[in-house]
Formats: C-alpha cells, structure tokens, sequence
C-alpha cells in the first residue's frame, strides 16, 4: 500500500495545491526548445511578505511572467461572523490586516453602525479615541512596511529600526486597549473602555520622540545610494494601471493622485482635523516609500491634536453610545488579573439590581438585532480603502460581511510592475505594494 | 376573534416564529405565538435625494429597461440591474461624463436562499473620484443557472474579486478570462460562503461541560 492511500485512510481525503494544471504546466514548459526558467517563489520564502507564492517564468534574468498565488492564509473570517453576534464580529475583523487591526475594527463598526442608523450619535471622544488608535497603527504599519523593504533589500538597519520603533507603538495600544494585537477595541456605538490614566503622557513622550527616529530614517535611506537604485524606476504603475487595477493608498498617491479617503469622504471627524495628503509623481518604489514616511509624518499631526482635544474639551465624556439596546452594559477596569468587567458594574448587576443583570445577559448573550438591509463604510486603511460590505437580515448576527481589503486588489498589481522587469526587482515590488496576507485571503 | 378592523397582515413570507430560536422544545417564554415576517422587497421613487437623482438621470434613458428597480437606503443608492445588460451598464458608469465611476472596490457575493430565481446576488460597489460620488450595483441569477456577465474588460480588477466570488458562491462569470477558485484549493467541492454549506467545526470541552460547535449553538435570530 502507497503512502498516499495510507494517509488518506487514515486522515479522509487530503487537499493540496500540488498536480492538476500545475503538471501540466512544469510539462509544456519542459517540451518547448525555448531556455524558459519557470521559477516557484513562495509560499515560505522570507521575502514573499507571510504565504504569498509567485510563479515566475525567466528569461536570462528577466521576469516574462509573473503569477501570483494566494489563498494560503484562508481562514474563513468572513464565514465564522455569520455564526457568531454583531459584536463578537469584531473579534474576527481584527485578525484580517494583522498589521492595521484597527482599521478592520473601525470599517466594520461603521458599517454596523450605517445600518442601525447610529453614525451621527458615536460619542465624540470615541470618534477622537478611533482616529488616535487609527493613526498610531498607521505608523506601526507603516515601520513594517519600511523594515521589511530594508529588510526585503538586503539592509538590516532600517529593519532593526522600524521594528524598535513600532515595539513603541505596540506597548501604547498594549497600554490603552490591553493588547498589542488583534484588540477588539473599537466596537459598535463606540470603543471598549476608556483610555486609562497616564496615556495621555505616554502619547505624548511618543509624540517628543517619534519625529527624530522618522529623520534618522530619512537620514539612513532617503538618499542612500544602494537604496535609491533599488527602488528608484523599479515598479512602475502609473495612474491608469492603479485606476484600472483598482489600487489604492500609498501606490495610488504615488502615482500623483491625492486621493485619500480621510480628505475626500471623511468619517470619524476627520474633517476637522488639519493634515496634508502627500503624494509623489515617480510612479515608483522610491516614491511609494517617499509616501508613506511623510504619511508618518502627517499622522503624529494629527494625534497631536487628537491627543489635545482628548486631554481638553473632550475629556471625560462618554466613550460608548448612551442607548442602552446597542451599548455594551459594562465598562472593562484594570483588576489583579488582567482587564474584566468593572468591580462596580459586577456589584450592581449581581447585588442590587435584577433588570441589570438581565439586561447586561440578553445584551451580551443575544446581542442586539440590526434592521435589515445592507450597508459600505470604508476608511483609508494604510494600504488603501478598506471597504467592509455589511448586509443584515434583521437577526442579532450578520447575514453577510465581506471585506474589500487593499492587499487583495493591490496584489493584482503584481504582473503589471513585474513583467519585464529584472527577478531582483521583483522582490522590491512585492515589498512597496505592502501586501498582508492575513488580509489577502482572510 | 375578528380581524376586520385590523389593518391588512404583510404578504410577506415569514422570518422566524417565537422568540429565541427554540425550535424542538416548548417556547415557555410567552412569545410563542410570535411571527416576524421578512422585510419587504425596497423600492424607492423619485426623488432620491442628495446626488443620487443626478446618477439616475445620467443612466437611465439609455438603460431605462436595464435597471430593475432603485433602492435608496441608508444614504446609500443601489442600481438593480438586469444580468444581461451588466456589461453595458458598466460601461456607461464609467465612461459617461456625468457618471465617471472610474474606481471599483469590487465584486461581493451575498446567497439569499429564500429569494426564489434570485438567490445568488453579485455587488458591485463604484466610486467616482471625478464626482466625489459611490453607488453600488446589484445583479441577481438564481440558484440553477448561476450565471453573469464578466465585467473584467471595463474594470481589469475585477479578475481577481469574480474569481473569489465564484469560489465562495459558484456564481459563474461567463467571459472571465482564467475563471478558477483563488482561496480555495483547486479540487474543493462546494462552495463555502454559500448558506447551504456548513460552517464546520467540533464541540468542545470547558470545565466539564461540553460546548457545542459554533453552528450547533442557539440561535437568537
């Protein structure tokens, strides 16, 4: 007996991507008298951003065709929130763009939000909160994005840097939302709680720092020769390509378009904040990074002013929508053992008041009914338009979401700036397209 | 008892009964007798509101027979648009001067099983970035010929957003050039976001009691 049938005895029947067309394809290219390399890259390949799997074909050194292959990450996000309610939904959205889960959390909650007709009475100072936690992950994001380009390119500096800087970041939203990743801080009708005491100061010595690390990265690479001849004429898409390929974000801009959505179609009182789109004209690697650090920039602008009017006229206002069918029934509080639902919410519920308790249970338990109907809210993840399309049927879980993540449509971008190109390129194309695969395949 | 001064009861087919999805056992909790009926088919007149009549007025003397009905919801307006004229009314969002949809976020799919010859829909959600505008355009096909028009040769990005639909509905797009699964491994059976496939999973064991798999749980809906 064959390994195989062994193993499908005892395991049923096994999927994997090896044989179908595959063969046949390792086969016509192995008849034609042609000297073709047909090169496999991915999915494990530390340069491929997570499981991305490229399929190149060479020609001497240069690419002839570039395929992409996803689906290594699926998980079935998209199915599991169908089983579970409205707020536990945001528990899974978070995990999609593993490095912008806030962003995830945002789009989703908007679009819940757009349907039971609640945008207009978010609280102001969880509007101010998203905005805050929203920018300080762009930054983050953004690192990662530089490192793993630096990293991608055969320079480790720029990944040790980018990697101590967003460690900064990762211990504020540890310090506001309880953990470094995957929060499920921002939910419908508003956040999970509070900042806590002393974050306020904590942003703020990030806010004295950050500006210097982002020089002396601009010091290290913005005019470094090896860097620059990497990047600079490699890649290129121009704004009919990102049109027609549906890209967005930093390769959009740097294709010379200002468009971003916190400028154009605001939400979260983006409107009233005051920052600058950058946007470069080269078309290129090089821009895109040129890009996404005067991005950095703009958003420590605005968490300054998010900072000053959280610390000032919105200090102390609610953080949660003050309607209590939507609104969750507890605040969370530091205890001895980690963040839980506040002591004082606990005495009330278990030893004065039974309406609480059941409310705080068939709140929690059964969650709350969405009207019917389907809605699209979008923020400007930093990858580009995170659209999360929320359809509901009237129940306490969602009919359907589905997410438009950016990494999915940007991918689609890599034939057209890879083909032609050398196979070194290839690796700095990936990189300035920033995919992330939790993203792609959710 | 008379129902004669009562208003006229919704046509409507019926939602869910009772109150919290107790389907075996008695419903003690006095909501029994409950029917929740399902929202009805929207349609909206004129005027739509906001820049929506504008859009409307730009599409519709060419596609008047194209467009099924007009739902404005939510601050949001949705074209349905028969699956035959798909195409040139795609064509036209984009290239019309008062239109201009330029950019595409995509196709999402949504199984509505009990919309019979309608149960599998494909949305279309369009921006203008010339007008500062959005739409969306829904297409249904039933459930026994899954077929709509491929709309990758106006918008080249949706290759990849109708070969996923395709993989998670089995809606199939006629004139989609490599139209194959893209999450999903090539010799999956089924089509998993369909609400006909099951979610999966196994109960689990918590502190001596066992909690059923997600889509074993009750539910309130």
């Amino acid at each position: 007996m064959s390994t195989t049938e062994t193993a499908t005895e005892t395991q049923g029947r096994i999927y994997d991507v090896a044989g179908q067309d595959w063969d046949e394809l390792v086969k016509t290219v192995s008849e034609s008298a042609d000297e073709r390399l047909v090169v496999n890259m991915g999915p494990q390949h530390p340069s491929t951003h997570g499981v991305l799997r490229l399929v190149l074909t060479l020609d001497g050194e240069t690419v002839t065709e570039a395929r992409t292959v996803i689906g290594y990450l699926h998980t079935g996000i998209e199915k599991n929130m169908e089983y579970r309610t409205w707020t536990q939904g945001v528990t899974f959205v978070t995990r999609m763009d593993y490095l912008a889960p806030i962003f995830n959390e945002t789009a989703y909650c908007m679009g819940v939000e757009k349907l039971l007709g609640i945008t207009d009475r978010i609280p102001d100072r969880a509007q101010a909160i998203r905005v805050l936690t929203m920018e300080l992950t762009r930054i983050s994001s953004h690192l990662v994005a530089i490192a793993t380009y630096g990293l991608e390119l055969g320079a480790t500096t720029p990944m040790l840097f980018g990697f101590r800087e967003r460690e900064m970041v990762l211990d504020l939203m540890e310090y506001i939302t309880g953990l470094r990743m995957n929060m499920a801080y921002v939910r419908p009708g508003g956040v999970s709680v509070d900042l806590p005491a002393g974050a306020v100061d904590k942003i703020g010595e990030f806010l004295k720092i950050m500006p210097g690390r982002i020089k002396e990265m601009r010091k290290l690479l913005d005019a470094n020769p090896v860097y620059t001849r990497r990047t600079k004429d490699v890649a290129y898409l121009d704004l009919t390509g990102c049109m027609a390929l549906g890209v967005t974000g930093p390769m959009l801009r740097a294709a010379g378009l200002p468009w971003d959505l916190r400028k154009s179609q605001p939400y979260c009182g983006y409107e009233t904040y005051d920052f600058d789109v950058p946007t470069q004209n080269t078309c290129d690697v090089y821009g895109r990074y040129l890009v996404r650090m005067a991005e950095m920039e703009e958003s420590l602008k605005i968490i300054e002013q998010a900072l000053d009017r959280l610390s000032g006229p919105l200090k102390g206002g609610p953080v949660m929508i003050e309607d209590k069918k939507i609104g969750w029934p507890s605040q969370l509080a530091l205890g001895p053992d980690g963040l839980g639902n506040s002591p004082d919410h606990i005495a009330h519920i278990m030893g004065s008041s039974m309406e609480a308790l059941i409310h705080h249970f068939k709140l929690v338990t059964e969650g709350f009914r969405v009207p019917a109907g389907q809605a699209y809210a979008s923020v400007e993840s930093p990858r580009g338009e995170l659209g999360a399309h929320v359809v509901s049927d009237g129940g306490t879980r969602p009919y359907r979401v589905h997410f438009r993540d950016p990494s999915f449509t940007n991918l689609q971008a890599v034939p057209a700036t890879c083909e032609g190109g050398m196979v070194a390129d290839v690796i700095s194309a990936v990189a300035s397209i920033d995919p992330v695969m939790g993203g792609v395949d959710r | 008892m008379t129902t004669e001064n009562l208003p006229g009861l919704p046509e409507e087919p019926v939602a869910r009964k009772g109150m919290f999805g107790v389907k075996d056992s008695g419903d003690t909790s006095g909501y029994n007798r409950l029917v929740v009926r399902r929202a009805p088919k929207l349609s909206s007149s004129r005027p739509y509101g906001s820049y929506f009549d504008e859009v409307a007025d730009a599409l519709e003397p060419a596609f008047a027979d194209a467009i099924e009905r007009v739902v404005v919801d939510r601050g949001e307006v949705t074209f349905h648009v028969r699956r035959e004229r798909l195409p040139e009314v795609m064509q036209h969002l984009r290239d019309d001067a008062a239109l201009r949809f330029e950019l595409s976020l995509g196709v999402s799919g949504v199984h509505y099983p009990e919309e019979t010859g309608a149960e599998l829909h494909a949305v279309y959600h369009l921006c203008s970035i010339t007008h500062n505008r959005r739409v969306r355009v829904e297409v249904s096909c039933p459930d026994a010929d899954p077929h709509i028009p491929s709309t990758v040769q106006v918008y080249p990005t949706h290759d990849w957003h109708e070969r996923e639909t395709y993989d998670f509905f089995g809606i199939v797009f006629d004139g989609h050039p490599a139209l194959t699964r893209i999450e999903m491994p090539d010799d999956w059976e089924g089509h998993p976001q369909r609400k006909d496939y099951p979610l999966g999973g196994i109960p689990v064991e918590y502190r001596g009691a066992e909690v059923p798999a997600p889509d074993r749980r009750r539910s309130y809906s």
